[in-house]
């Protein structure tokens, strides 16, 4: 394919999507789908038939729309007007009075208004609104004008400048500029320089990077080719946990329709660019997002981290410069490309650019995937966005950045969401969850439900993550069993500092984080469970009453 | 077919984490036959492919039951009290998590995060996710699948 036939092909599907007057977008993602979403999409498909509006009127499989509790949604254009808990008799009721006579069924409608007011959606922007396994879809939203900008006006250097500019940091947690990481990778000698997407989205907890292949694959796959272009790489892996099947047989579906359009493989766009994409499974170990662990991973081998430098940028996948980027940061890029560096830079705060999404769970009114502009606070995020606490329980924490981010309490509520600011208070930004806890839930139980967790998902390579870990959960079985001393908090705190210092990778060093957070915000819980041998939320201790 | 698919790989040693993914598929699990003809096909040492095979989570190197109840252990399921309802399950059909019942008919598995975490708590029984599960619901689906009546205490 051409240019040319690229652009023809964009405005032939534009056309088409603007023939019909109204749009059907049912979500057919992992949070809809096991609630009957194939059923309604069906239901929707035989009313627009048996009414005869198939003309006027589009029904479309989408992805996520980030209303996942009240699914199966469905979002009819024009207006955006959201459905939820849509059932198979629903979906009739709607053509019947929204699409036939014109007028919207109120009592259907989403009613949580102010969930989208403070979103901004650039990630997400297309998720909800297009079929993700329809190319042209996305090619009618502008897909891939980005990578044909890059191909055909700039030069591999001009891109990367390009990203610089835009201040752009890459969402896996870390927080490390792109464009950096793009310089060093070009300027690696070595060949053939390697492209790693990661979708090992294991925090538990976390669904953005799922949802967004789910939704619209080729920006994963877009962002990496022209990554690919900047950083004069020829082979790319996609390495996605092997729990999310939608989003496989979705990628899967998007790299063949790509492929078949001559966008990825060889002569790309009819220039000299090649650029092929493998997908690669991940089987269930959470510290093989780290990005010395996924190469290991990719090799066949165990996921076990190892020591840097090197780093994968000048020695990666079979000892060839590799760039790993999580796949949030790689579908950021043709929005830049675009946009420009300039106009990305404006959005978010001076240091932090751009939005941010993340799953917002656990007890909150209005859970789902949302998305955000740096520096937006907390508050905003659980009490506008998510509409609060359910059945009028009070805040306890707000836990931001998975199993080794911190546990937040309500004074540190005000706080804008951004690299610095989450550390400075002993979180992380992670991969992008947060997790609202209410006066129900214990946080000597949590901070202990964590550490389990990182003692499972440990890869027992490095001594302080492997000891240390396991001590601090002895000591936790201890407190609950009601042996706890008073010294416990010192020695937990002790050797918290000692595993964040110490350890190999990212796991270890962010393990404790959990930990440290709750003796620093919550102590008095620990004081009581060690010195009364109580839990004001009841959870703990529940086997010595009854016995 | 395993065969085929190691050929297909080109006996390529790094395609282990790819096999050991297909031979799961076509059958149910990975014992120590398979995972010694895997390393034989692959000229790996068996400790090597064992090695593997456990680092990773969701390769099963034992025969599941022929029912299988999954729980999802995520934060968010965690908040919202699936320990509750993995509980109630272990006591009322009488099989600890990561086990499977002398009968073989019925294991009970534990993931971390399915990723459906704005339907919390989550549960698998038999590849049919529930959602926003209770107790009881989980309780009478595997009931269900089991086709076993309730048994009435005393």
């Amino acid at each position: 394919m051409k240019p040319i036939d690229l652009v023809k092909l964009a405005e032939r599907d534009l056309d088409l999507r603007r023939s019909y007057k109204y749009r059907i977008n049912v979500c057919c993602s992992s949070g809809c789908l096991p609630f009957g979403a194939e059923d309604v999409l069906k239901a929707f498909e035989q009313a627009i038939k048996e009414y005869g509006v198939e003309k006027d009127c589009k029904v479309a499989r989408t992805g996520c729309v980030g209303t996942c509790s009240v699914g199966p949604a469905v979002v009819v254009e024009p207006g955006d007007y959201l459905y939820q808990s849509v059932t198979p008799e629903n979906a009739r009721e709607i053509v019947k009075e929204h699409i036939i006579k014109g007028t919207p069924i109120k009592s259907m409608l989403y009613r949580n208004e102010s969930f989208f007011k403070k979103q901004r959606r650039l990630i997400l922007r297309n998720a909800g609104k297009i079929d993700p396994y329809n190319i042209e879809d996305y090619i009618a939203m502008g897909g891939y004008s980005a990578l044909m900008k890059c191909l055909t006006s700039m030069t591999p250097k001009a891109v990367i400048d390009e990203v610089m500019a835009s201040g752009l940091r890459g969402r896996g947690g870390a927080g490390f500029l792109t464009g950096q990481k793009w310089t060093f990778v070009a300027r690696a000698s070595g060949n053939p320089k390697y492209i790693i997407a990661n979708l090992d989205e294991g925090d538990p907890g976390v669904f953005a990077n799922r949802t967004l292949a789910e939704a619209d694959p080729h920006a994963i796959i877009e962002g990496m080719l022209i990554a690919a272009y900047a950083i004069g790489a020829e082979k790319g892996y996609i390495y996605i946990r092997a729990e999310y099947p939608l989003a496989i047989t979705t990628l899967k579906k998007a790299l063949d329709q790509a492929n078949s359009l001559n966008l990825v493989g060889e002569n790309i766009l009819e220039t000299s660019f090649n650029f092929s994409i493998d997908l690669r499974l991940g089987a269930g170990a959470f510290v093989a997002g780290e990005e010395t662990a996924i190469l290991a991973s990719i090799e066949g081998q165990r996921a076990t981290p190892r020591p840097r430098p090197p780093y994968p940028a000048t020695s990666g996948l079979w000892g060839k410069p590799t760039l790993i980027q999580n796949v949030e940061t790689l579908a950021n890029i043709p929005i830049i490309i675009n946009n420009g560096g300039a106009w990305f830079a404006g959005i978010g705060t001076p240091k932090c650019s751009g939005t941010k999404c993340f799953s917002l769970t656990g007890k909150i009114n209005s859970p789902g995937l949302i998305e955000v502009p740096m520096g937006t606070t907390l508050r905003e995020v659980v009490y506008e966005i998510g509409n609060g606490i359910p059945n009028n329980r009070k805040f306890k924490a707000v836990l931001v950045g998975g199993p080794s981010g911190g546990c937040l309490p309500e004074e540190q509520i005000d706080l804008p969401i951004d690299y610095e600011s989450l550390t400075k208070v002993g979180a992380i930004m992670g991969s992008g969850g947060i997790v609202v806890i209410d006066d129900q839930s214990c946080m000597v139980d949590t901070a202990k439900f964590f550490t389990d967790f990182c003692v499972d998902e440990s890869c027992g390579k490095c001594v302080p993550c492997r000891v240390g870990l396991t001590k601090i959960k002895e000591i936790f079985e201890r407190i609950m069993r009601g042996e706890g001393r008073m010294e416990d908090m010192n020695l937990l705190e002790e050797l918290g500092n000692y595993i964040r210092e110490a350890s190999l990778c990212g796991l270890g060093q962010t393990a404790p984080n959990p930990v440290l957070t709750t003796l620093r915000y919550f102590k008095n819980e620990y004081v009581e469970h060690i010195s009364q041998k109580k839990c004001s939320a009841g959870k703990c201790f529940q086997k010595n009453e009854e016995g | 077919m395993l065969d085929k698919f190691v050929m297909q790989h080109g006996h390529r040693k790094d395609a282990l984490l790819e096999i050991l993914h297909y031979a799961q598929e076509i059958y149910g699990y990975l014992d120590k036959d398979i995972l010694t003809h895997i390393s034989n096909s692959l000229n790996l040492p068996t400790s090597h492919v064992y090695g593997v095979a456990t680092f990773y989570n969701f390769f099963k190197l034992k025969k599941p039951g022929s029912h299988i109840v999954t729980f999802c252990l995520g934060t968010a399921c965690f908040v919202k009290g699936v320990e509750e309802i993995i509980t109630a399950v272990e006591n009322e059909f009488n099989v600890k998590r990561g086990e499977t019942r002398a009968d073989g008919k019925l294991s009970v598995f534990i993931t971390r995060c399915i990723g459906a975490c704005a339907m919390a708590p989550n549960a698998i029984v038999d590849n049919v996710v529930i959602g926003k599960a209770t107790p009881e619901i989980v309780i009478d689906k595997i009931r269900s699948v089991l086709g076993e009546e309730k048994v009435e205490a005393n």
